[in-house]
């Protein structure tokens, strides 16, 4: 063995001048290398999604809609012809509802109270209105206008001074407010299909789980390197795909690219099926990212280290990769047979051919749903993680916990039916609401095992367990939503509204990425061998709780009263809280800065990292902070759970800090 | 820890040196096969949705589907089927004699097994593809028997073709041509053949470089008793694409 080219410094060490550099790490099979490439351009989509979601928050604050203004001069009482149809609430005299009704073009209105002479009065939406008869004297009914309003002078009969308010993508003429829609349409798709096949999906798995997985079970790599690095490869090409849709135009489909519109919008383009194949694509980096782990946990732990003996972490992204390699297929074919369908028309969902596109939902769903518990139960596992290790705690229920994670990704596999309600039979609706119930059990059991753990835990209050509460108390709410959500009676009422947003953000947001952030500090001394300033780093999470409370509570809100998503405008009773959801999404904006900074500064000036700054047991704070190049020393031997803290010293640990009670040494000795 | 030495002159495979972060050959043996079958079942779930989008249309249009598999020859289809199982028998034995040792007749089974995949997709192309899309039958093709050759429109390509009036157009989707008292319904037929088949022939294409590249390794020596990793892979792979045939066959040619 030629021991001189054999370097045991860190991962991170230079290898020579920057060309050198770049070459090594593009080429690199190392997957703690891997698992850094994946943070850094998940964090760059990250970006991405998240500027197109603020512009569409901004466009929320105050969307394009015609308010008409009209001048009245004298004393007698002022009517208006409206010129368009007009939705109004029409009451009787004595105050109730009488009915929905249409103001048809002609009516005449008068504002209300009529008495006024009211001169620049705004016609807006909600503006109360007193309806005239024919022959224009006699009030009949009381009226509130919804939608939109114009308004013709009795005199002239010309349009009055009607402007067009709402900012960012508004001018005032009728073209414009179509192509503001359009932008619109395109930036709230660009933002879903960023933060889904290129955040949430890889997030917790490419990056945290590269770079764990393989150092928690005490192995020197992943089972298969070269196809690691491919698969980094693979998701920075899907994305190119993607994106370059973006430059060539947008596309206005949403995430979910359902059928027939996805395959008739844009029929002039290719940017729809860049953006499908790019959906496609990413697909494969996620098929062999879950596969590449599936084996590494078979066949790469660590002597002595049984199934029970891996952390929680190593089980949910074992279990997230059974989903992804069982799931990401059937995506696969359905948007291979999209592109199909869009370029030759095969007909497959084009019921003009027979075909159907409801089937489409099934194929999609068949996929999205199993996939959203690729996105969370890694999360989850990173809160295990967190929960234990910055509590002291054996893990209240470990086998609960790993069978939790099994049993979801089990039944995540028949209840895709519930995002249907509205396009299947009741007998099939009513069986997939039934079984959608079945999810939040072992859902629960988690949740209860986490305060098990706490409950008398030596609690730490650092970011990562900061992170850990935040996600608590928001995954919490958004699996509860989710309940009304799957009960078929009231989703008819909440599907397609704001409530769903609000859910899904709850749980993808509150849930994946909240605990993608907690983890990324958790393990950011390990990674980098720097320690971050934990009161700056508290000090944004605690913005960023704030802030995605106040932009995503409030949808809650406007769901339930009716607020449609996937609307660039809306009727002015919805304003207020569309504006506190905006200002929250600022906080959140503010929040990532401060987490932007402190990493910065930690990289560029950080204290130089400890090998095991939380006393953490499991095999990772083994392995130096940054670790070395074939991860461990010495391969290590499992002789203790991961979670043993009442039995074991921590690596690295003097005793004298950490001393264990002599009755828990006598039981574990008996064992 | 060996190192390859230009001294050493043993062939590849018996120097062969597992991956650094595997401890032993034989586990690292085991886990690229379970890598493989974890790929595989992505496979059977891809077809998995042809199938599936075979059956609903099959139950809701059952004389598109009828009339549909009434106009695939099942001579064709069998010889294919037949060829496609050869080639698996070849391909297992190849991977018999390499883990005997016998590397050159381990080659010639390879070569063989791709010959087999290179005539399953020319079949596929020439006798099933140009004349349902075109019109134009090959000069030998079994199915020409048939059908009256359009004489006023002769012969095409050296006269290797025949053309036959009014049979092509059988195309997927808009692009399908209705022929007189044809089932409304035939254009979503002929899509799912189309696709089912194209995906799966594009699959026979793949397990063809695959075992290409096996038979060009193990010229070099790279295979042997000790280490025939590659080799069972790509025997794995063109198992699977034979299996995916077996159901799309009979579901398409004889069932009606
Ligand atoms: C207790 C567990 C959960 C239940 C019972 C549940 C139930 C539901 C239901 C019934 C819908 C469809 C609502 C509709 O469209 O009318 C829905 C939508 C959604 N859920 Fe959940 N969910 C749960 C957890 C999660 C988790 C953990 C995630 C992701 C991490 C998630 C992500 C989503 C997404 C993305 C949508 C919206 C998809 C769309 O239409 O764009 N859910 N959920
Ligand atoms: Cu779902």
């Amino acid at each position: 063995m030629s021991s001189g080219h054999h370097s045991h410094g860190s991962y991170l060490e230079s290898k020579g001048g920057f060309f050198a550099n770049v070459l090594d790490w593009a080429t690199t099979v190392d997957h703690k290398k891997i698992g850094v490439m994946y943070l850094f351009a998940i964090l760059f989509m990250f970006f991405l999604g998240g500027v197109a979601a603020l512009a569409v928050r901004i466009e929320l604050l105050e969307p394009v809609r015609v308010k008409t203004t009209f001048t009245a001069t004298g004393t007698e009482p002022v009517t208006q012809l409206l010129r368009a149809d007009v939705a109004a609430d029409i009451k009787n005299k004595d105050g109730t509802p009488a009915k929905d009704t249409l103001l048809t073009a002609g009516t005449r209105v008068q504002t209300h109270p009529a008495a006024k002479t009211v001169l620049g009065n705004e016609l807006t939406s909600g503006t109360q209105v007193d309806v005239l008869d024919d022959a224009g004297k006699t009030v009949v009914q009381t009226a509130t206008l919804k939608g939109s309003v114009s308004v013709t002078d009795p005199k002239t009969g010309a349009a009055t001074a009607s402007k067009i308010t709402g900012q960012f993508f508004g001018s005032p003429d009728a073209t414009a407010i179509a192509a503001g829609n359009n932008t619109y349409n395109r930036l709230f798709t660009l933002h879903g299909a960023i933060m889904v096949f290129m955040v949430i999906v890889p997030s917790v798995p490419a990056s945290l789980g590269n770079f764990f997985l393989p150092l928690m079970l005490g192995a020197k790599d992943v089972a298969f390197p070269r196809l690691n690095l491919l698969s980094w490869y693979i998701y920075v090409t899907g994305s190119i795909f993607a994106v370059s849709s973006i430059v060539l135009g947008g596309v206005d489909t949403g995430w979910t690219f359902y059928t027939p519109y996805s395959t008739s919008t844009d029929a002039d383009s290719i940017r729809v099926v860049f953006m499908i194949l790019g959906a496609f694509i990413l697909g494969f980096s996620s098929i062999l990212t879950g596969l590449n782990f599936i084996v590494t946990v078979h066949k790469l732990r660590a002597p002595g280290m049984g199934w029970f003996d891996m952390p929680l972490f190593v089980w949910a992204v074992y279990s997230s990769g059974i989903i992804q390699v069982l799931a990401t297929p059937v995506i696969g074919i359905t948007l291979l047979l999209l592109v199909f369908e869009r370029i030759t028309h095969i007909g497959i969902f084009d019921p003009a051919l027979g075909g159907d596109p409801v089937l489409y939902q099934h194929f999609f769903w068949f996929y999205s749903h199993p996939v959203v518990y690729v996105m969370i139960l890694p999360g989850m596992g990173i809160i295990t993680e967190l929960i234990a290790v910055h509590s002291h705690k054996r893990i209240f229920g470990y086998r609960a916990i790993a069978f939790a994670s099994l049993g979801i990704a089990g039944v995540s596999f028949i209840v895709w039916g519930h995002h249907m309600f509205t396009s299947m039979s009741e007998v099939a609706s009513t069986i997939f609401s039934a079984l959608t119930f079945l999810v939040a059990i072992p859902t629960a059991v988690k949740v209860f095992n986490w305060v098990g753990t706490l409950y008398k835990g030596s609690i730490t209050i650092n970011t990562p367990m900061l992170y850990a509460l935040i996600f608590l108390f928001t995954f919490s709410i958004g699996g509860l939503t989710g309940l009304p959500l799957g009960t078929l009676s009231t989703d008819m009422h909440l599907h397609d509204t704001y409530f769903v947003v609000a859910h899904f953000h709850y749980v993808m947001m509150g849930g994946t990425i909240m605990a993608f952030i907690g983890g990324i500090h958790h393990w950011w001394p390990k990674m980098f061998g720097k320690m971050y300033n934990e009161k700056a780093a508290m000090l944004g999470a605690i913005l960023v709780f704030i802030g995605f409370n106040v932009t995503f509570f409030t949808q809650f809100f406007l769901g339930v009263r009716g607020m449609p998503r996937r609307y660039a405008s809306y009727v002015d009773e919805f304003q207020t809280l569309h504006i506190i959801s905006t200002i929250g999404s600022f906080i959140l904006l503010a929040g990532f800065l401060v987490h932007l900074s402190v990493f910065v500064a930690s990289l560029v000036a950080g204290r130089k990292a400890p090998a095991n700054p939380w006393g953490g047991l499991t095999f990772e704070w083994l392995a130096d902070s940054p670790p070395e190049e074939h991860n461990f020393a010495h391969e290590p031997l499992c002789t203790h759970g991961p979670y043993d803290y009442d039995t074991t010293v921590p690596p690295h640990w003097d005793p004298k800090d950490y001393p264990i009670p002599a009755e828990n040494l006598a039981a574990a000795g008996s064992h | 820890m060996t190192t390859l030495d230009s001294r050493d002159n043993r062939p590849l495979w018996q120097r062969y040196v597992h991956g650094h972060h595997w401890r032993t050959q034989a586990e690292e043996f085991d886990g690229a096969k379970l890598g493989f079958w974890l790929f595989l079942t992505t496979e059977v779930l891809l077809f998995g949705g042809i199938f599936c989008a075979y059956a609903i249309f099959r139950s809701l249009y059952p004389g598109a589907w009828k009339e549909g598999s009434s106009l695939l020859d099942w001579k064709i289809g069998g010889i294919n089927t037949a060829v496609l199982l050869i080639s698996s028998y070849t391909m297992a034995v190849s991977i018999y004699y390499i883990q005997v040792g016998k590397i050159s007749r381990a080659r010639l089974n390879l070569m063989f097994t791709i010959l087999c995949g290179a005539l399953f997709v020319t079949l596929k192309l020439l006798l099933e593809y140009t004349p349902k899309w075109t019109g134009w039958f090959f000069f030998m093709d079994p199915a020409l028997g048939h059908h009256s050759i359009d004489a006023a429109a002769g012969n095409g390509l050296f006269g290797l073709f025949r053309h036959v009036e009014g049979y092509g157009g059988k195309r997927p989707g808009s692009l399908y041509e209705y022929g007189f008292g044809h089932d409304p319904h035939m254009p979503l037929w002929w899509s799912v053949y189309y696709v089912g088949t194209s995906i799966h022939a594009l699959h026979v294409i793949i397990g063809m470089i695959l075992i290409f590249r096996v038979w060009l390794k193990a010229g070099k020596g790279v295979y042997g008793p000790n280490y025939y990793t590659g080799v069972e892979i790509a025997g794995l792979y063109w198992h699977l694409v034979d299996l995916i045939w077996i159901f799309l066959f009979p579901l398409l040619y004889l069932i009606h």
